[in-house]
């Protein structure tokens, strides 16, 4: 047995004729916290719930801290926790109740049981929250509930699928501080899906970039921006003269997309004032360090901005709301 | 071997904690909706004396007073129209993403069928019990004479409401589980409740009927669960105990089954 926390193999998950994931091969190391990225659409979600067992695969096979998904569904489930994308939990009950139902379902001891609620409401900062009802929590608080939900019974691994999907910044940056936390507390594997280059780029160890259904670039942030090979430099021009910019041997990536160029160059502080020499004249100018998003774009060819979030928590929260 | 035992031992009783444990959140959801326990008990108390009342003025059936004589059947309408009902809950909680909470739990689908149905049965019996209260209060009152509340009576009567209720919340759950929505819940289940009730004999005897009527109420399985009623707190029955408590039971067990499976084939 290798010591992945997660293997899969030719993991496929098809919807009739659409393939959600294809032939996903992944290993992931115990105690690694590992984003998988990509716009929505890309096979993130159907990916998580086909290792957390809720999906069956079409194809392939995957273990989650060494059991088979398809043939010991029982025992994964025992081994892993789960934060959705939209909030679980139920809102007529309060914080602890919801817990303590969680401890029920999983079979914990009622000493074990009560003593876990006092550390994970305590790692999330609700123990003087515990007795109020869900409903009057905000987003920020019911996504640190539902983080301590998924810790409480010990699990090996956590999925957190879009954790701050739909949360104001300020929320958003008090969720990473306690995610960063407990993957130094808890001891645990962390997988976490996002559509938001900044919360890998801050939190991950490893990400897998995923568009398709497919994985299109694996290692850590910076061996991926690495990948890119120099810095990008991005021009505004109406009328860019791209033709001269192949020629260059510096440059190492032109990527046009309205009006926009972007270069990939080795050394552009330096090369520079040759580049606009050729082009002629631009609206603006600006050089960064390759972002993942630059990563993102050197692969697929688009931004994963382009895509809109469709109907995350935010939107269906408020269908519900007006269901009701 | 020894171990081999155990194993099944600590996993039957995880399966036991899972049924306590969804059983434990129907309750407390239950308990935080007072509107839902005082309209469940307000509700058959008007049809027992506007509807029982009113009609009682005129009529009454073989020497027993009509009020007296509908009060078992509006005991099996209101645990009828509560169990049934108590289905949209788990549309609810496909709704609210609740229910990827609960299927995610290392414990079975069947284990999250009975939970959900021990959780309604509770509120049912909860509601019979009021009613019952309140039967024998208006009987001291003069309202509904006749109405045999002894200890046994009483008990017999809320064994038959439990059987009752556990068909009915497992129909209920059966549509639930179907559903992706609560309008069609509750579309659904009104075409279904109204014939169900109609013909159960709840509001007329079953002794005079003319034969296509006769025949139609001899389908609905709840024409036996109001005649053991009746035999047990008025002493008055068509089909006798044996057949009644017979065709409950198998009923039961039907629809029981046909839940699990319904449960296992679940979609998220």
């Amino acid at each position: 047995m290798s010591n992945h926390i997660i293997e899969t193999e030719n993991l496929t998950k098809q919807y009739g004729n659409l393939v959600a994931v294809g032939n996903l091969n992944l290993k992931i190391e115990e105690g690694e916290l590992f984003g998988l990225l990509g716009p929505n659409g890309a096979g993130k979600s159907t990916t998580i719930l086909t290792l957390t067992t809720i999906l069956k695969p079409t194809s392939g096979h995957a273990t989650v801290g060494g059991f088979d998904i398809v043939k010991q569904p029982s025992q994964v489930r025992k081994s892993i926790g789960i934060v959705f994308q939209d909030p679980s939990s139920d809102d007529t009950l309060t914080g602890y109740e919801n817990l303590k139902l969680h401890g029920m379902l999983y079979g914990m001891p009622v000493s074990l049981r009560e003593e876990r609620i006092r550390e994970v409401l305590k790692l999330v900062d609700l123990t003087d929250r515990k007795g109020e009802l869900v409903k009057r929590y905000s987003g920020g608080m019911r996504r640190r509930l539902e983080i301590a939900r998924g810790l409480m019974h010990h699990p090996k691994v956590l999925f957190l699928d879009e954790p701050t999907l739909g949360l104001d910044p300020q929320s958003r940056e008090n969720i990473w501080a306690y995610i960063e936390n407990l993957s130094h507390e808890e001891h645990i594997s962390l997988i976490l899906t996002t559509h938001y280059m900044e919360e890998v780029d801050r939190l991950c160890d490893r990400l897998a970039i995923m568009d398709r259904g497919k994985i299109v670039a694996l290692g850590s942030p910076a061996e991926l921006k690495r990948i890119i090979g120099g810095e990008v430099v991005v021009m505004k021009s109406a009328s860019p003269d791209i033709g001269s910019l192949k020629s260059l041997a510096y440059v190492k990536h032109i990527e046009t997309k309205d009006g926009v160029v972007s270069l990939t160059v080795v050394n552009a502080n330096e090369h520079l004032p040759e580049i606009l020499q050729k082009t002629g004249m631009v609206d603006s100018v600006e050089i960064h360090s390759p972002t993942l998003n630059d990563v993102f774009l050197h692969y697929t060819g688009r931004e994963i901005r382009d895509e809109a979030p469709e109907g995350g928590w935010g939107q269906r929260a408020m269908n519900y709301r007006s269901n009701k | 071997m020894g171990t081999k035992s155990n194993e099944l031992q600590v996993k039957q009783m995880n399966e036991i904690n899972g049924i306590i444990a969804i059983w434990y959140r129907e309750f407390k959801v239950f308990q935080r909706e007072k509107s839902r326990i005082v309209a469940s008990v307000v509700n058959p108390i008007l049809w027992l004396l506007i509807f029982g009342g009113g009609l009682g003025a005129s009529i009454s059936i073989s020497g027993i007073n009509y009020q007296t004589f509908i009060f078992p059947g509006i005991l099996i309408q209101a645990v009828l129209f509560s169990s049934v009902f108590f289905g949209v809950y788990i549309v609810w909680d496909r709704k609210i993403d609740f229910l990827k909470e609960v299927l995610v739990a290392p414990i079975s689908r069947t284990s999250i069928f009975i939970g959900k149905i021990v959780g309604g049965a509770t509120d049912s019996i909860i509601q019979s019990i009021i009613l019952l209260i309140l039967g024998a209060i208006l009987e001291k009152a003069g309202l509904i004479p006749g109405l045999k509340l002894t200890f046994v009576s009483t008990v017999g009567a809320l064994i038959i409401l439990f059987i009752t209720t556990t068909s009915m919340v497992s129909i209920g759950l059966i549509i639930g589980s179907r559903m992706e929505s609560p309008e069609g819940f509750q579309l659904i289940t009104s075409f279904l409740l109204f014939p169900i009730f109609f013909l159960s004999g709840a509001l007329f005897p079953l002794n005079r009927l003319p034969a296509w009527l006769g025949t139609l109420t001899l389908i609905d399985p709840l024409t036996y669960s109001v005649d053991a009623l009746r035999h047990t707190i008025l002493g008055a029955s068509q089909y006798g105990l044996a057949l009644d408590f017979g065709v409950m039971i198998g009923f039961t067990v039907l629809v029981i089954a046909f839940g699990t499976y319904a449960f296992e084939k679940m979609k998220v």
